[in-house]
C-alpha cells in the first residue's frame, strides 16, 4: 500500500507514470540486448578461434587424415607429424595432476570451510589466492630447482622399490619427466581447487547444515553427508577449472617434462605436452607443413579440452542422477 | 603537487626536444623481425646507427627466424634475419628475389657433467654423432676414451640432452652431424628441431645448460657465447685437418676463413666441418634477409648504408658481445652483393 502511495505521489498525472514504465520497459530491452551480446562474444570468440585453426591447418589436415591422431613421429625434417605421443602427454600429465590434486584440494576447502577457525581459514585463503596468482615460470623454477632433484634422488628410488611391480615406476629416472610434470602441475592446480571450493562450501546455507546436527548427525556427517554434496556442482565447477589449466600448461610444463615426444608407460620416463610442443617450435619452424602440423596440434588440444569437458560433465550428470534415485 | 609540476616540465621538455629533431631530416623508420640468436648484437648496431644518424630508426622484433620470414614474405617487415640460410624450396615460396647477408658467426659446443672428471674431455666427430645416435651409451665406451688417454671415464650411462624449441643452434648441431656422420644424414638429418633419436630436451640455452649441471653424467651442447658468459666447461673437437680445437672466438672466425673461397658461388654454403688447421668444425653464420629490388629509395639507400657499415665498424663491435667477426673474405664478397639491391 505504501510503496502504490508513493509511485501516485512521483507520478501525478497518468500519462507521465506510462512514461516511466515505457522508460523502464526500454531500459530492460537494453539491458537484454547488450549482455545477449556479451555473452554471444563467447561463442563469436569460440568459433573464430576453431575457424582459424581449421583454416591454417589445412596442407596438414589434408597430408595426414585421421593417421594424425595415431602417428607417434614427429620429423620436422622428413616432414613426417603425429600427435600421439603429445596427447598422451598432455592428457597423462592432467590426469595424473587431477588424481593428486582433487582429494588434496577439496580436503584442504572442507577443512578450511568447516572445521577451521574463521581468523586462520580467512588467512589461509589469502595466501591460497596469492598462490593462484604466481606465473606459471617460476612454478617451473621451483620444479627445476627443487622437484626434480627431488624425484631423482629421493622420490624415484623410493618409488622403484617400493611399486617397481608395476610398470609405471619402472626404468632409469633423470628427474625430469612426466611424474615430475605432474608434481608441478599440482602444486598449481591445487590454488584453484581449494579457493573456489572453500567459498561454494561457505556458501552453503547454515540451515542445512543445523537440520542434520539436529537430526543427530555428527559434525563429520553433517559436512560430508549433506554440505558436501549441496556444493557438489560449485566444487565440480572448480575442479573443471583445474582441468582447463593443467591441459593447457605450456612453460611450467615445457621446463621440467623432458620434451622427448614418446609413448612412454613408466611415469618416471620423459614426455611432451601439446602446449610445451607448440611454444617450443612455432617460433622457429619453417616449412609449411610443419607450421601447419603445429596449428593442426592447436586444433587436437581444442577438441580434447573439448571432450574431456564433455565426459566430465556427463560423470557428473550421471553420479548426480545416481544419488537423485538413492534418496 | 611540486613534483607534479617537475613532470609536466620534464613532458614538455621532451616534446620539445623529439619536435626539434624531427625537424632536421624526415626520420626513416626500417622494421625488421627474425633470429633471437644475433638479437643483442643487432640491438646494438641499430642503436649505434641510430646515434650516428639520428633520423634513421630501425625496429628489430625477435621472433624467431621462422617468424621473421613468415612476416617478410607476408611484406609486413622491410628484412628479416635468419639462422638458417633459406633453401631453394623456402625462396620459391617469396613473390620477390631475396639477398642473404652473412652478419656475425656463432659456434656450439658440447658440454657435459661427469662427477669425478674435471678434464677437458676431446671428442672426435665419431663420438658425437654416435652419443647422440644412442649408439655410444657409456662414458667408458672405446670411442670416447681412445681420444682421451689419461682421462678415467666411468661406466656409466650417457644422458643425452638436446634444445627442445625449435632453434639455430639446433641446426648448426644436426648440420655438422649430418656432415660427419652419412647415418645421422639418413636417419635425423639437419633442422632447427629434428627427430631425435635419444635425449632430453631443455627449452633455450638456460634448459639444456640446466639439465646438463644438475644430471650426472649427462652431455649437452650450447651456444658460445652462452658458454663463455656463464664459464661453462665445454670439451674440445677433432676438426678437419685432424686436430683437437677448442672454441673460440679465433678458431671460429677461422673455419668461416676457409668456407670464402666457396661463398663466392653460393653465400648460403655451410661452414661446419670448414678445412684449415685451426678452423673450429661446429659453428656457422647468421643471416639478414633483403629483398632485391626495395621500391622505396630512402629504403633503400638506408638499408644499403646500414650494410655497408655493418660490414665496416659494425664488425669492430661484435666481438665485445662474444660474437665471432667475418673474414676480411666473406666482407668483400657481401660488399659485391650490396651492388646487387636496386
Amino acid at each position: 500500500m505504501s510503496s502504490s502511495a508513493s509511485a501516485a505521489a512521483r507520478a501525478p498525472s497518468p500519462g507521465a507514470a506510462r512514461a516511466f514504465l515505457r522508460r523502464l520497459a526500454l531500459g530492460d530491452a537494453i539491458t537484454h540486448i547488450v549482455t545477449l551480446i556479451f555473452a554471444a562474444s563467447i561463442i563469436i570468440i569460440t568459433s573464430l578461434l576453431v575457424y582459424q585453426l581449421w583454416v591454417n591447418s589445412v596442407a596438414s589436415r589434408k597430408a595426414f587424415g585421421w593417421h594424425f591422431w595415431t602417428t607417434t613421429v614427429w620429423d620436422p625434417v622428413f616432414d613426417h607429424f603425429g600427435a600421439l605421443p603429445f596427447l598422451y602427454g598432455t592428457v597423462i600429465t592432467s590426469v595424473v595432476a587431477l588424481l593428486l590434486a582433487v582429494p588434496l584440494g577439496v580436503g584442504a576447502a572442507i577443512f578450511l570451510a568447516e572445521l577451521a577457525p574463521p581468523r586462520i581459514s580467512e588467512m589461509l585463503a589469502f595466501m591460497i589466492d596469492l598462490l593462484a596468482a604466481v606465473p606459471s615460470v617460476i612454478y617451473g623454477l621451483l620444479g627445476i630447482f627443487v622437484v626434480v632433484p627431488f624425484v631423482r634422488t629421493e622420490l624415484a628410488p623410493f618409488l622403484e622399490t617400493t611399486l617397481g611391480f608395476l610398470p609405471f615406476f619402472r626404468g632409469p629416472s633423470y628427474g625430469v619427466g612426466v611424474l615430475t610434470a605432474s608434481l608441478v602441475l599440482t602444486m598449481m592446480i591445487v590454488p584453484f581447487i581449494i579457493s573456489v571450493s572453500r567459498e561454494v562450501l561457505m556458501a552453503v546455507p547454515r540451515d542445512q547444515r543445523e537440520a542434520a546436527l539436529a537430526l543427530g548427525a555428527t559434525r563429520w556427517e553433517s559436512t560430508i553427508r549433506v554440505v558436501v554434496p549441496y556444493a557438489r556442482s560449485g566444487i565440480t565447477g572448480s575442479i573443471f577449472l583445474a582441468m582447463a589449466r593443467a591441459l593447457g600448461e605450456t612453460m611450467a610444463v615445457t621446463m621440467v617434462i623432458g620434451n622427448d615426444p614418446k609413448v612412454f608407460t613408466s611415469l618416471l620416463a620423459p614426455g611432451y605436452t601439446i602446449a610445451a610442443v607448440i611454444a617450443n617450435e612455432f617460433s622457429e619452424a619453417t616449412g609449411t607443413l610443419y607450421l601447419q602440423a603445429l596449428i593442426e596440434l592447436g586444433l587436437v588440444l581444442f577438441l580434447v579440452t573439448f571432450i574431456l569437458n564433455g565426459l566430465a560433465r556427463l560423470l557428473i550428470l550421471a553420479t548426480e542422477q545416481r544419488a537423485g534415485a538413492r534418496v | 603537487m611540486k613534483r607534479l609540476r617537475d613532470f609536466g616540465i620534464l613532458v614538455v621538455l621532451l616534446l620539445m626536444g623529439g619536435t626539434a629533431m624531427g625537424q632536421s631530416h624526415d626520420p626513416v623508420n626500417l622494421n625488421a623481425a627474425g633470429a633471437t640468436f644475433p638479437y643483442p648484437i643487432y640491438s646494438k648496431w641499430f642503436d649505434e646507427y641510430h646515434k650516428l644518424h639520428s633520423d634513421i630508426q630501425i625496429n628489430y622484433q625477435s621472433i624467431g627466424s621462422g617468424g621473421g620470414i613468415q612476416q617478410l614474405k607476408a611484406g609486413t617487415v622491410d628484412f628479416g634475419a635468419s639462422d638458417m640460410p633459406l633453401k631453394d624450396e623456402l625462396l620459391a615460396q617469396f613473390s620477390f628475389k631475396i639477398l642473404q647477408f652473412p652478419t656475425v658467426l656463432g659456434a656450439v659446443m658440447p658440454t657435459y657433467n661427469i662427477p669425478g672428471v674435471s678434464a677437458e674431455l676431446k671428442f672426435t666427430p665419431q663420438a658425437l654423432a654416435d652419443i647422440y645416435l644412442g649408439k655410444v651409451t657409456k662414458w667408458n665406451d672405446s670411442e670416447i676414451t681412445s681420444s682421451n688417454p689419461g682421462v678415467s671415464l666411468p661406466g656409466n650411462d650417457i644422458v643425452v640432452v638436446h634444445r627442445s624449441d625449435g632453434s639455430g643452434t639446433t641446426f648448426v648441431w644436426t648440420d655438422y652431424l649430418s656432415k660427419v656422420s652419412s647415418e645421422w644424414k639418413d636417419k635425423v638429418g639437419s633442422n632447427t628441431s629434428v627427430n631425435w633419436p635419444v635425449g632430453l630436451g631443455g627449452k633455450g640455452n638456460e634448459g639444456v645448460s640446466g639439465v646438463v649441471q644438475q644430471t650426472p653424467n649427462s652431455i649437452g651442447y650450447v651456444e658460445l657465447i652462452y658458454a663463455i658468459q656463464n664459464h661453462l666447461p665445454y670439451g674440445m673437437v677433432k676438426n678437419s685437418s685432424g686436430k683437437f680445437i677448442k672454441a673460440s672466438l679465433a678458431t671460429v672466425t677461422a673455419a668461416a676463413s676457409g668456407a670464402a673461397a666457396m661463398m663466392q658461388k653460393d653465400i648460403r654454403v655451410s661452414i661446419t666441418n670448414a678445412s684449415g688447421a685451426d678452423a673450429y668444425p661446429i659453428c656457422s653464420f647468421t643471416y639478414l634477409l633483403i629483398p632485391v629490388s626495395i621500391s622505396d629509395a630512402t629504403k633503400r639507400d638506408t638499408i644499403k648504408g646500414f650494410l655497408h657499415w655493418m660490414l665496416a665498424s659494425g664488425q669492430g663491435m661484435v666481438e665485445a658481445l662474444d660474437y665471432a667477426r667475418l673474414p676480411q673474405a666473406v666482407v668483400g664478397i657481401e660488399e659485391r652483393q650490396i651492388s646487387q639491391i636496386q
